[in-house]
């Protein structure tokens, strides 16, 4: 039986996600807190808007309404790691060779492990970052499309055009796909090779979560009573295939995924603070957490694949032991 | 989705650099009302804003994928709002301050079209500041500054220390004749009375037009703000309109490209009134900058008010119709290239047997 160590905090959470085993939640409020032997509690931004984890050097880095983006490690050290005067930073993504990249209106910044900084300065404002998962690429999820970047070299930059608002952006886990979350109600992606189009579409609400299961056969997504996990183990992703649809619900929508590390199953919380996960060959659902006081809005598994630590928009967080 | 209890009124100022904005916004800020402020602006102007919460952010007009050209949003303000209604304990409401250049049109479809925004916040009103001296010469170089007062649910007319009371009579009938259904105020410094641009529920079906009893009277009421007492609206009886249907005033300053179209008429069929209107903002919505109404029923006890932005329509019941009140429907759209007689012509043809 699964078992729940709840975590009450008081505001939204926008991350939660395991440091060296050590499970974090970053609150709006700029506030780090670890369940490291008891809850011990950090301050980052001042206006905590945007996290990512650094795997690489187990850092949580966040960006703030106070322009600024911080590293916090397992130890609970903030760091200030680029400041970027007085607007929003309103997305953060790390890569590889400890580069992290921050947006901030319309300019995209890398910042390179040795300090070295380089600006990218786009046309429309950068609503979502994410590096491809090999080289150092990364790309920005813009109004009309998305933008590829190659910050190590001066390669020209790669320009995939799609009409309509790109809010999020995602590679897949072999580097071949890119999917980005929408203004409008679906997902839009492109197959690398060749430029081919995919098209996601028919979800009732906006994509706000996306996860990839393990070498990026599926991925998993919000924005609909019930998960929407799209194939991509064929060579042209999900096109021309139906999406398994797991967990579907009537009375609630799905909020946040998070896909098992190894295994083809799917962490799927909702509106209501409800958590179960589910198996993609059968469909098969297991409750891990009932009902809380807010929306699902952040779940990470650990390395050992036996818990997830998760978080809601009302606060109400904690840490699921699968095995009981 | 909405959730009434917890949704932040958002008040958006329009207007253009010298109109007298900032200074409104810094009496907003600073007046003893109890009451705390998010502030998103477009950039830190010149006079500087004194309050906590003061939000750059990059005027971005998304248009939706939906191969609808007038269906657009603010895309900096969706992210914006987002960010804010994260930590809501903050604040208790929300003012949008746009650069003078701003269309007001994107600006109000994200409190419609977006439905994160739409469950978090709910738009009360849009508050143009017009320069009372520098209005004709915006009217001849500017196409923004003629939407910004048909779109605005309160004009206020400002600096009118500086014009002569026959200039700004004309003023005055130019931004009655691009919008017959905004309240206008006269001031100077931006002293307009707060609650008279603050918590006015313009979009809100159940209030918008109740404030308003004289809502396309053709006798409007201009409050001055150095008058001491308000007059009482609510006394029952029923003024007498003049018969039909009016063109909306012609304004005395030319350059004047938005046109309102004002019908009235008797208790109207809904089964023809329903598919009309839908029809109307379907075909003419690009021209539609607002519409509003108050609509009677043929054998329906409550009134029905209907309000609008291109082609976003919305309508609900929203009172019984008092003892006395007259069945009478009344209808504006502000726009540009309306066709007057066909509206009427077709207005007229949804009215009860």
């Amino acid at each position: 039986m699964p078992t729940v160590a709840p975590l009450d905090l008081s505001g939204h959470c926008i991350a939660a996600a395991f440091l060296k085993g050590v499970p974090h939640f970053a609150l709006a409020d700029g506030t780090i807190h670890r369940l490291d032997h008891g809850h011990k509690t950090s301050q980052a931004n001042d206006g905590l808007l945007c996290a990512t984890l650094d795997l690489a050097d187990a850092k949580l880095i966040t960006g703030g309404e106070d322009g600024k983006v911080f590293a916090t490690g397992p130890d609970g050290e903030a760091a200030v790691v680029a400041e970027a005067g007085r607007k929003w930073i309103t997305s953060v993504a790390a890569g590889p060779q400890g580069a992290i990249a921050f947006a901030t209106g319309k300019i995209a910044t890398v910042r390179f492990a040795d300090g070295r900084a380089k600006e990218f300065v786009h046309s429309r404002s950068v609503e979502g970052l994410a590096f491809a998962p090999k080289g150092m690429r990364f790309g920005v999820a813009r109004y009309n499309g998305a933008t590829l970047h190659f910050p190590a070299t001066e390669g020209k930059p790669v320009e995939l055009e799609w009409a309509g608002a790109h809010t999020g952006i995602t590679f897949s886990p072999d580097g071949n796909f890119v999917v980005t979350t929408m203004q409008e109600n679906a997902l839009h992606g492109w197959k690398l090779t060749d430029g081919k189009h995919m098209r996601m579409s028919g979800y009732p609400a906006k994509v706000k979560s996306l996860s990839w299961s393990a070498r990026g056969k599926w991925l998993a997504s919000s924005g609909a009573p019930a998960a929407i996990v799209w194939p991509f183990s064929g060579k042209d992703g999900p096109m021309g295939k139906a999406p398994l649809e797991l967990g579907t619900r009537g009375n609630s929508m799905v909020t946040s995924v998070a896909c098992h590390p190894s295994e083809e199953i799917v962490a799927i919380g909702y509106h209501d603070g409800m958590i179960i996960a589910a198996r993609f060959a059968d469909a098969k659902e297991v409750l891990l957490r009932r009902p809380g006081k807010g929306a699902i809005t952040s779940m990470m598994w650990d390395d050992d694949e036996r818990r997830i630590a998760f978080g809601s928009e009302a606060g109400d967080c904690g840490v699921i032991d699968i095995t009981g | 989705m909405s959730d009434a209890q917890t949704q932040i009124p958002v008040t958006v100022l329009t207007g253009y650099l010298g109109s007298g904005k900032t200074t409104l916004l810094n009496r907003i800020l600073s007046e003893n009302h109890g009451k705390r402020y998010a502030v998103i602006v477009n950039e830190f102007g010149e006079i500087g804003i004194d309050n906590d919460l003061i939000v750059e952010s990059d005027e971005e007009i998304y248009e939706m994928n939906n191969g609808c050209v007038c269906c657009t949003v603010r895309g900096d303000l969706i992210r914006v709002v987002e960010g804010l209604m994260r930590r809501p304990g903050r604040f208790d409401a929300i003012i949008v301050e746009t650069t003078g250049l701003a269309d007001p049109v994107p600006v109000a479809q994200t409190f419609f079209m977006d439905e994160d925004v739409r469950s978090k916040t709910s738009l009360d009103a849009v508050v143009a500041l017009v320069d009372a001296k520098h209005l004709p010469l915006r009217l001849k170089d500017s196409r923004e500054a003629e939407d910004q007062i048909a779109f605005a649910d309160v004009v206020v007319l400002n600096k009118t220390d500086l014009v002569t009371p026959e200039e700004l009579r004309d003023v005055e009938a130019a931004v009655r004749a691009i919008n017959p259904a905004a309240k206008i105020h006269r001031t100077t410094r931006a002293g307009v009375k707060l609650d008279e641009v603050l918590d006015r529920g313009a979009f809100d079906l159940k209030r918008a037009l109740e404030n308003d009893p004289h809502f396309l009277d053709g006798d409007y009421d201009h409050e001055h703000d150095h008058d001491h007492d308000h007059h009482d609206h609510d006394h029952g009886h029923h003024h007498h309109h003049h018969d039909g249907h009016d063109h909306g005033a012609v304004s005395p300053i030319h350059d004047v490209t938005v046109q309102s179209v004002s019908l009235r008429g008797g208790e109207m069929d809904s089964k023809k009134f329903f598919p009309w209107i839908e029809k109307v903002t379907q075909m003419e919505g690009p021209n539609i900058l607002r519409l509003k109404g108050i609509i009677a029923f043929k054998d329906d006890p409550e009134r029905y008010v209907v309000q609008g932005v291109h082609m976003i329509v919305e309508g609900d019941h929203q009172r019984a119709w008092k003892d006395g009140e007259k069945h009478e429907s009344r209808l504006v759209f502000i726009g540009r290239e309306l066709d007057a007689e066909r509206l009427k012509k077709s207005f007229d043809a949804c009215q009860a047997a």
